[in-house]
């Protein structure tokens, strides 16, 4: 949603929101999360409605997101109560919501990143009942039953997944658009039967691709952790 | 994607209720079936799927593996590509369905992917998939785009004036080489369709692909028992090592016996309008030595009828070294 927003209230928008970001999650700038800060930017005073929680996995959800009784009857909408790292979250959603669009834009877990939205690059892997699958070409509301893990439910600074920590130990990234997928596929992989040589963890990653190049160390550090897990 | 009323069938009849409402089952469906979602919902991206109902599938309980008294195997239409891929009975006993699962796709569309979704897989011809260009198969009567543009991915086999379109699957020819039949359930109650008979060529109706008539559900498929001391295998040729539709593709099912082939079954992929069963290349191997010359002569006679287009006139000749490799593995001590 848009409004006109005066740039004082922007900045005071702004400010309340980094006072309310999780302290634990060291955003970008400071105090204030990159999402939120670009999303307070604009022109035409585009400003966010709520603020985005960055890595805030246990705090609960601005009462703004919380499913209004008025969105009940919104035609075309389907009730659904999704369950994510954890938490339950009830939504009313438009059916051709994406678990990928969902996560993103409904529920402000942006770290599933969409790459090509047609099941081809994996930037968009979760876990559905541990299992990894990519979350762009499945429906929201076909998930109602399920245990659904997203990459900000696995770790967090400070006390990183063991997988998290070998991707920054062995440089497994550079632009890192694509490593929110990797690391997810990687701890996935370590459930499924996977031979042991590179080639092998090769072989079980390639539903994951980076531009960027960074294979050798991706492959690095999923034996690391392979060995030391 | 255009907009469509969402429902989940708690029971397979309301399934087949809500699907005998479209007017057809094939390309144009008011009605779809979401299982896995990962054709569909592709395909809707991109409008050329445009259902106004998506019926969830997911809780009908169809994903057993499970052995039949004969020593045959039933596979639910719900099981997932990665399920059966990894079962230690299709490891063991039908080899070329695990190794044909386990090389398409990757794993995370293997995880959600189903036997029966698969069964259904759409071609990759990007005319097809691009509603900006005419296409016979999306849009009856508009013409071929593919036949004069570009067409190296396209079939050679089973070809019509009006449609060229690869069938991509690599399940779908490991279960054509395996003779199994394909378990259906509709407003007429159950039907067992044997693989050979559930494809259509495209002939004048591309947009007609399958048997299925509108009600029907895929509840399961169902393999014969294997043939003690038979052995079987899947050669993908493709131009990268991993996550890549075939080129050509052939999977063998054969068995050797006194240094003659006692029976072989031989199914060609990538190179056909459907997944192409070859009885060609089974009369010239039945009863004959497995050797290079054999198998030369089993491919030359699996090919004899292909039409090539602009593009992959290449790929008669990869077929052929397909086939002739296929079979020189399989046949080779393990």
């Amino acid at each position: 949603m848009t409004k006109h927003v005066p740039d004082t209230e922007v900045e005071r928008a702004t400010s309340e929101e980094a006072a309310r970001d999780n302290e634990d999650s060291k955003p970008l700038f400071g105090r204030v999360s990159r999402r939120s800060f670009l999303s307070n930017l604009g022109a035409a005073g585009i400003a966010a409605t709520a603020p985005p929680l960055l890595g805030a996995v246990s705090s609960p959800l601005p009462a703004a997101l919380a499913v209004p009784d008025s969105a009940l009857s919104v035609e075309g909408t389907v009730p659904v109560k999704l369950r994510i790292n954890g938490e339950d979250h009830h939504l009313q959603l438009d059916p051709r919501t994406t678990l990928l669009d969902c996560l993103r834009e409904n529920l402000n877990l942006p770290g599933t990143k969409k790459g090509c939205d047609h099941g081809q690059c994996g930037a968009c892997t979760v876990h559905i009942n541990g299992r990894r699958v990519n979350s762009c070409l499945s429906f929201a509301v076909m998930h109602p039953d399920d245990e659904i893990t997203t990459i900000e439910g696995i770790g967090q600074p400070g006390h990183l997944h063991p997988m998290q920590a070998a991707f920054v130990e062995h440089d497994g990234y550079q632009c890192g658009y694509c490593t929110s997928g990797q690391i997810m596929s990687a701890v996935a992989l370590l459930k499924e039967p996977v031979g042991p040589t590179d080639d092998d963890v090769k072989q079980a990653m390639y539903g994951n691709i980076c531009r960027c190049g960074a294979y050798p160390n991706i492959v690095a550090a999923v034996q690391y952790a392979r060995k030391h897990a | 994607m255009e907009a469509f009323r969402f429902n989940r069938a708690s029971t397979l009849n309301q399934a087949i209720q809500s699907a005998a409402q479209s007017t057809t089952a094939q390309q144009g469906a008011e009605v779809r079936f979401v299982a896995g979602g990962t054709t569909l919902i592709d395909l809707m991206k991109l409008r050329v799927e445009r259902p106004k109902e998506v019926v969830d599938i997911n809780g009908l309980a169809l994903d057993r593996i499970e052995s039949t008294p004969t020593g045959g195997l039933i596979i639910g239409a719900l099981a997932h590509n990665s399920d059966v891929a990894h079962h230690a009975t299709v490891q063991r006993d039908y080899a070329v369905l695990s190794q044909a699962l386990l090389s398409g796709a990757s794993p995370q569309l293997r995880n959600m992917a189903t036997t029966g979704g698969n069964l259904l897989q759409r071609t990759r011809c990007v005319y097809f998939r691009d509603t900006a260009h005419a296409c016979n198969k999306r849009e009856p009567g508009t013409g071929c785009s593919a036949i004069d543009g570009h067409n190296r991915m396209l079939a050679i086999l089973g070809t019509s004036k009006d449609c060229i379109a690869t069938n991509p699957s690599d399940q779908n020819v490991a279960l054509t080489a395996l003779e199994a039949t394909i378990q259906v359930q509709g407003t007429k109650g159950r039907r067992s369709i044997p693989i050979n008979a559930f494809y259509l060529l495209p002939g004048s109706t591309p947009q007609r692909e399958t048997v299925l008539e509108p009600g029907d559900i895929i509840t399961s498929v169902t393999l014969p028992a294997p043939t003690p001391g038979s052995h079987s295998l899947y050669l993908k040729l493709r131009d990268r090592a991993a996550y890549e539709f075939a080129l050509a593709s052939a999977a063998i099912v054969i068995k050797v016996d006194n240094g003659k082939i006692h029976f072989a079954r031989v199914a060609l992929g990538g190179v056909g309008t459907r997944p192409w069963r070859s009885l060609e290349a089974e009369a010239v191997l039945q009863g004959r030595a497995p050797d290079t010359a054999t198998f030369r002569n089993a491919a030359e006679a699996a090919l004899k009828d292909a039409r090539p287009a602009s593009e992959n006139g290449f790929k008669v000749e990869l077929s052929k070294r397909c086939l002739v490799r296929a079979l020189t593995m399989s046949v080779q001590p393990a």
